[in-house]
């Protein structure tokens, strides 16, 4: 684990660079880490799979894996790759502040 | 009269009927409910494409399978009321239940990817997975005098992880045989970032496709077939050109559960990973391949879930705390051609480890490793499957993984 000063606020990240607790995530926060992932600035569509991500964490208690994300957030998988091009369940996750999905371990 | 109603007489529904038929007393009736008149046994499938003959052995009658006493309703389910504790057949008879158990199975859905069935189903493109894609194949192979072999998995999860490694080793083994091997390329596309989920099996796995030329294509996620062109297309566009497709195509859930709104995605049922109960449904258990669990969808899951389902059942219906039993425990025999194979011995939270089972140190069968004896043990495993296994008679193997004798458990434990 490491503290780590994201859009000047302070948060703990895993060695894989997930969020260790969503509680500290924000929207600037995703925007710093999703221009790490080369993917800056988010798009509206990149917004409507974070959120739909975030709910369902919040609801599930886990991240949704990718097929539960084509299924549910109205954004589908071919556009869930080009918006997320390496790994999309990984990146929306990493980049909504949430654990690594459990589809993906 | 008090009714235990299960849903699904494959491996694990059989199992339990069975048991619970001979340890519930007279108050209680057992009823198990599955439209298919036969009884197949599924590891038979990965033989079958080989040329093995013996398929009479791979199927019995339904009520062959189960106790006397056990009542079997040969029906589909069309929804489960948890509210008003009562399944409805597709006939529209109704059956109440005061618990019920979900063993409906996963089965695959070829139709789920973009491409994939069409005319070319079944001729260039084929599973393994039911009796019809497993003969379908045998003649495909039959008649194939070389080219490019891709076995791909569509998506995770799967039935028998290991299924498609067995697959490719058999393969690999099938055209040496023939002494075409050299005219034929064995390629492995794979959502998986290796061969297999776990990493020090993961490891061996690899490089044994290594060593028999197999090609791994990882992280590749199927987003269409393009039957015509005879190519695989990822989600990410990259491509792989084949001659014959072998897919282990999406699995999901039975339609019942969809319809009845009781499952995630992929119809696969939440359930409390140690006790087995449904989540949200305290009348309810889960066990084999129909739970969202994070074990292998195996017969030797179902097995040793049966185990600790039976026990927790008889515990609600005294109204005791559940047990907590269940680990995750999986072991699989792997066919690696040649008249060879290994044992892997895994759960929850321990990878495979190399070692012996069932007895530590002793074995007869050496885990994490090959052998001529692993291979007999597969085959000779048919016996037990309907002797002992379905009729629910004591296996000489405990539900619970064993770590003593294990090495390199203690890198695994920190």
């Amino acid at each position: 684990m490491t503290v780590r000063t994201l859009a000047g606020h302070e948060v703990e990240v895993n060695d894989e660079g997930f969020l260790t607790d969503s509680s500290e995530w924000s929207p600037d926060v995703a925007e710093a880490l999703a221009a790490e992932e080369g993917l800056a600035p988010l798009s509206e569509r990149h917004w409507t799979v974070l959120s739909y991500c975030r709910e369902d964490a919040a609801e599930k208690g886990e991240a949704p894996g990718l097929r539960r994300i084509s299924k549910n957030s109205g954004v589908g998988m071919k556009e869930l790759y080009k918006l997320f091009p390496d790994g999309p369940g990984k990146l929306a996750a990493k980049v909504a502040g949430l654990p690594k999905p459990k589809a993906c371990i | 009269m008090k009714q235990l109603v299960i849903l699904g007489a494959g491996t694990a529904g059989t199992i339990v009927a069975n048991r619970l038929h001979r340890e519930l007393n007279d108050d209680w009736r057992v009823t198990i409910v599955d439209p298919a008149p036969r009884h197949l046994y599924q590891p038979g499938l990965l033989f079958l494409p080989f040329g093995a003959r013996d398929e009479a052995k791979m199927e019995r009658p339904r009520q062959a399978t189960l106790d006397g006493g056990v009542r079997w309703v040969q029906e589909a389910v069309r929804t489960v009321d948890t509210e008003g504790r009562r399944v409805e057949l597709s006939d529209g008879r109704h059956l109440r239940y005061d618990q019920l158990v979900l063993a409906s199975g996963s089965r695959i859905r070829p139709e789920e990817t973009e491409g994939l069935t069409g005319s070319h189903w079944h001729r260039s493109a084929h599973d393994f997975y039911t009796l019809g894609g497993a003969r379908a194949l045998r003649q495909a192979l039959a008649e194939f005098r070389g080219g490019r072999l891709v076995v791909n998995v569509v998506e995770m999860p799967i039935k028998c992880p290991v299924a498609p490694l067995e697959f490719l080793f058999l393969a690999d083994a099938f055209f040496t045989r023939r002494g075409i091997r050299d005219r034929v390329e064995l390629v492995y596309a794979t959502p998986l970032d290796g061969a297999f989920t776990k990493p020090m099996a993961s490891k061996l796995l690899g490089s044994m496709l290594e060593e028999k030329g197999i090609e791994v294509v990882p992280e590749f996620s199927t987003g269409e077939v393009d039957g015509d062109g005879r190519v695989l297309r990822s989600w990410d566009e990259r491509e792989v050109p084949y001659d014959l497709l072998v897919s282990i195509p999406t699995h999901m859930g039975a339609d019942f559960i969809e319809a009845s709104d009781l499952g995630d995605e992929l119809a696969f049922v939440p359930t409390e990973p140690h006790t087995l109960r449904a989540k949200g449904h305290p009348d309810v258990f889960v066990l084999g391949d129909a739970t969202d669990l994070p074990s292998s969808k195996a017969g030797s899951v179902a097995h040793f879930q049966a185990e600790v389902l039976a026990d927790n059942i008889l515990r609600a219906i005294r109204g005791e705390d559940l047990e907590e039993g269940f680990d995750g425990h999986a072991n699989c025999f792997i066919e690696s051609g040649h008249g060879k194979g290994l044992l892997i011995d895994f759960n929850y939270d321990t990878e495979p480890l190399p070692g012996h089972y069932p007895l530590p140190w002793v074995g007869p069968f050496p885990l994490l490793k090959e052998s001529r004896r692993n291979h007999w043990g597969k085959l000779a495993f048919r016996w037990a499957y309907w002797n002992l296994l379905l009729p629910a008679r004591p296996m000489p193997v405990p539900h619970r993984m064993s770590m003593l004798g294990k090495r390199g458990a203690a890198q695994a434990a920190a």
